[in-house]
C-alpha cells in the first residue's frame, strides 16, 4: 500500500488543545445558525424578522410569510444534503487515504443519477424511497468500480489514479445519463436538474423519505471515526492495533455510499462539498476523526446552505443551482490541494 | 555499420512507410465513404446520382433541399470539426508526452465552449465574434493551466489533475450561462455541454474552414519539431529543435483549431482525446501523427453522428455518442497503464 498521503501525522496537528476545538465548535455552530437564518430571510424578496417569526409559528397570511414557509423545507434539505455529502467525503478520504476523494470527483454521484435515470425509464420508478434505494445501489457500484480501476497496478490506489478513474467514470456516466434520459421527453424536461444538483425542488415529503437513510448513514460513519484513526496509520499498523481492516473499510464505505446516494437522490449531483469541507475541518480541529467527522457534518450543512443562499441572491430574481456555486468555489480548492501535493505522492 | 544492418534498417523504414501509406489511404477511403453515405441516407434515401447532381449545383426536386440544405452542411461541418479536434488533440498529447493531456480532458474545449455559449447567448454575437471570443478564452485558460501546474517544472500528472479541476469549473460556468439566459432549452444545452451537429448551417462551417486553412499548415510545419519533442527536451534541443518556438507555435495553432471547431459545434466529447491514440495504434511508429489523427477525428465524428441520428429510435446529439464510446476507452487506457505499472 501507499504511504500516508496528505498532511503527515505530526503530533501537533493530531492533538489540538481542547479549548481550541470547543472554540471552533462554537464558531461553526454560530455560522450555521446565521446561514440558516439568512436562507430563510433572503431570496427574491427579503423578509423581516417579524414575518419570519410569525411564519415559523405557522402563519401564512402575507406574501412574505408564505415565502418563508416555502423556504423552510429548502433550507432543511440544503443543510441535510450538505452535511451528508461533507461527511461522506470525509469518510471516503479516510477510507481511501486519498486527499482528493469526493463523491462528485469519484463519479459516485453520477452513478446514483444513472441508476435513478435507468430506473425511471425502464421500470417507471416514481417514489422518493425507490429513488433512494436505486441511487444507493448505483453509488455503491460506481464507487467499487472506480476504486477497482484506480487501485490496479503498482503503488495501489494513488490519488492521481483514483481521481483520473473517477473523472473518466464520471464523464462516461454523465453521457449515459443523457443518452438514457433524452428519448423520454417527459423526463428530459428536467434535463438541467440531471446535470447540476440543487435544492430548489425541496418538499417535506422527500425530506421525510430521505431522513432515515441519512440518519443511518450518519450513525454508521460517526461510529467508524475511531477505526478510521487507526486506518490512517497504515494497514499493517492498524491490523497490529487490533483493527479488522477490511471489515472497517467496508462498513465505513457503506455508510459513505448510503449518505451520498440518498443525498443525490433528493438533490441531484452536487460536487466538491465532500472535498472542501474535510480539508477545512482538518485545519480547524486536527486529524482526529472523532472530532473532524462531526465537524465536517456541521460545516457541510453550513456550506451548502450558504451556497444555496448565494445562488438565490447573486442573480435575483433568477436562481443559480447550489451545485453550480459549489463547483465554482470547489474547483479552485481542488487545484490548490493538487498543487500542495508532491508529484511523487500523486 | 555493416551492410546487413544497413539493409535491415532500410527494409524496416520501407516497411513502415508502406504501412503508413496503406493506412492513410484506408482512412481517406473510409472518410470519403462515410461522407457519401451521410449524404445519401436519411429519412428519404437518394441514389448517388441525385447526390452528385446536387453537389454539382443542379436542382433536383426534393433532393436539393434535403441534401443541399440539410445534409451537406452537416456533413461538411462534421468533417471539418473532426479534423480540427483530431489534429489539435494529438498536438497536445504529443507535446505533453501524455495521452491524458488532451484539450477535452484538461479544460481547453470547455473554455472554448463556455466562451462561445456566452458570446452567442448573452452577447448575441455573430460567427466571427464568437470564434474570436472562443479562441481568446481557450488561450487564456491554456496559460492559466500552465501557470498553475508550474512548480519546479511542469509535471504531467499535476497538469492533468489541475486541468480536470478547471474543466469542472468551466462546465459549471457553461451551465450557469445557459441558466442565466432564462431560455433553457435542450438543444442549446446539449450543444454547449455535449457537442451537437443539429441545425448546422454553411455559416457555421466558414470559420472552421478558415481555421483549418490557417492553422493546419502551420501545425504541419511543426510536425518534425513535435516528433522530436517526444524524445525529451534535451535530445530534441540537441537535434536542433527550437524548443520554445515549436511549443508556442504548436500550442497556439492547436488551441486555434479546437476553439474554432468548438464554437461551431460545442465540445464534441472525447474526439480530441481518442483520435491520437487510435491513429498511433493503426499507423505504427515513426512519422508525424498529425494527418492520421485528423482523418481519424473526422471519421469518428462522421460515424458517431450517423449512429446518433439513425441507429436508435431517438436522435442523439453526436457528443452523447462519442461520450458513451470514448469514456470506456479512457478507462481502458487507465487500466492498461496501471497494470503495466506506468506512472502515466
Amino acid at each position: 500500500m501507499t504511504a500516508v498521503t496528505g498532511s503527515g501525522p505530526d503530533a501537533a496537528a493530531l492533538r489540538r488543545p481542547g479549548r481550541v476545538r470547543l472554540g471552533w465548535l462554537l464558531v461553526v455552530l454560530a455560522v450555521l445558525v446565521l446561514v440558516v437564518l439568512a436562507s430563510v430571510a433572503f431570496g427574491s424578496r427579503i423578509v423581516g424578522w417579524a414575518d419570519i417569526a410569525a411564519a415559523v409559528g405557522g402563519a401564512e397570511e402575507t406574501l412574505d410569510q408564505a415565502a418563508v414557509v416555502k423556504r423552510i423545507p429548502r433550507t432543511v434539505l440544503a443543510a441535510l444534503v450538505g452535511a451528508a455529502l461533507a461527511l461522506s467525503g470525509a469518510v471516503m478520504q479516510g477510507v481511501t487515504r486519498n486527499p482528493l476523494a469526493d463523491p462528485g470527483i469519484l463519479g459516485v454521484n453520477m452513478g446514483a443519477m444513472l441508476a435513478i435515470a435507468v430506473g425511471m425509464v425502464t421500470v417507471g420508478l416514481h417514489t422518493a424511497t425507490a429513488y433512494i434505494w436505486v441511487a444507493i445501489a448505483g453509488a455503491a457500484l460506481s464507487s467499487l468500480f472506480v476504486y477497482a480501476v484506480g487501485s490496479l497496478g503498482r503503488g495501489g490506489a494513488t490519488p492521481l489514479k483514483i481521481a483520473l478513474a473517477g473523472a473518466a467514470t464520471s464523464a462516461a456516466l454523465a453521457s449515459l445519463v443523457v443518452a438514457v434520459v433524452l428519448p423520454r421527453g417527459d423526463i428530459a424536461e428536467n434535463f438541467q436538474s440531471w446535470r447540476v444538483g440543487g435544492v430548489g425542488g425541496a418538499s417535506w415529503q422527500s425530506i421525510g423519505q430521505a431522513l432515515p437513510f441519512l440518519v443511518a448513514g450518519l450513525v454508521v460513519c460517526l461510529l467508524c471515526a475511531r477505526a478510521l484513526n487507526s486506518l490512517a496509520l497504515g494497514d499493517e499498523l492498524a491490523a497490529g492495533l487490533g483493527e479488522r481492516v477490511a471489515l472497517v473499510r467496508g462498513i465505513a464505505a457503506l455508510g459513505a455510499v448510503v449518505l451520498c446516494g440518498a443525498a443525490t437522490a433528493v438533490a441531484g449531483p452536487i460536487a466538491f462539498v465532500g472535498l472542501i469541507v474535510p480539508h477545512l475541518c482538518r485545519l480547524l480541529v486536527g486529524l482526529d476523526h472523532r472530532w473532524s467527522l462531526p465537524f465536517a457534518t456541521l460545516v457541510g450543512a453550513a456550506l451548502l446552505t450558504a451556497a444555496d443562499v448565494a445562488g438565490r441572491v447573486v442573480n435575483r430574481p433568477d436562481e443559480i443551482e447550489a451545485g453550480i456555486i459549489t463547483a465554482l468555489i470547489g474547483a479552485p480548492f481542488f487545484i490548490y490541494v493538487v498543487r500542495r501535493q508532491k508529484v511523487r505522492e500523486l | 555499420m555493416s551492410t546487413t544492418t544497413l539493409e535491415a534498417v532500410t527494409r524496416g523504414r520501407v516497411r513502415r512507410s508502406r504501412r503508413r501509406q496503406a493506412v492513410l489511404t484506408a482512412f481517406c477511403v473510409a472518410a470519403a465513404t462515410m461522407v457519401v453515405v451521410s449524404l445519401m441516407a436519411g429519412r428519404t434515401f437518394y441514389p448517388p446520382g441525385d447526390v452528385l447532381r446536387v453537389v454539382l449545383g443542379e436542382t433536383v426536386p426534393g433532393a436539393s433541399f434535403a441534401v443541399g440544405e440539410l445534409r451537406l452542411p452537416r456533413t461538411v461541418l462534421a468533417l471539418l470539426t473532426g479534423v480540427c479536434f483530431g489534429m489539435g488533440g494529438v498536438t497536445f498529447q504529443t507535446m505533453m508526452r501524455n495521452p491524458l493531456a488532451s484539450p477535452d480532458i484538461i479544460g481547453i474545449s470547455s473554455a472554448a465552449s463556455a466562451a462561445a455559449a456566452f458570446a452567442i447567448i448573452v452577447l448575441g454575437l455573430g460567427e466571427a465574434g464568437v470564434s474570436v471570443f472562443a479562441i481568446v478564452a481557450a488561450l487564456g485558460v491554456a496559460v492559466v493551466i500552465y501557470v498553475l501546474s508550474f512548480k519546479d517544472g511542469v509535471a504531467g500528472t499535476r497538469l492533468v489533475l489541475i486541468g480536470i479541476g478547471i474543466a469542472a469549473m468551466l462546465h459549471s460556468a457553461t451551465s450557469y450561462i445557459l441558466n442565466q439566459a432564462g431560455q433553457w432549452d435542450l438543444q442549446a444545452a446539449t450543444r454547449w455541454l455535449n457537442g451537437s451537429l443539429n441545425g448546422s448551417t454553411w455559416d457555421e462551417s466558414v470559420p472552421v474552414l478558415i481555421a483549418l486553412v490557417v492553422f493546419g499548415p502551420v501545425l504541419l510545419g511543426q510536425a518534425r519539431g513535435l516528433t522530436m519533442l517526444q524524445l525529451g527536451d534535451d535530445t530534441a534541443a540537441a537535434l536542433g529543435t527550437r524548443l520554445e518556438l515549436t511549443r508556442l507555435v504548436s500550442i497556439v495553432s492547436a488551441v486555434g483549431l479546437i476553439a474554432f471547431a468548438t464554437s461551431a459545434t460545442g465540445p464534441i466529447a472525447f474526439v480530441a482525446f481518442l483520435a491520437g491514440p487510435i491513429a498511433a495504434r493503426l499507423v505504427g511508429p515513426g512519422g508525424s501523427l498529425l494527418v492520421p489523427s485528423g482523418l481519424v477525428g473526422a471519421l469518428l465524428v462522421l460515424v458517431a453522428d450517423f449512429l446518433g441520428q439513425f441507429a436508435f429510435g431517438t436522435r442523439f446529439p453526436v457528443g452523447v455518442i462519442t461520450g458513451v464510446l470514448g469514456a470506456p476507452y479512457l478507462i481502458y487506457l487507465l487500466v492498461r497503464s496501471n497494470r503495466a505499472g506506468g506512472s502515466l
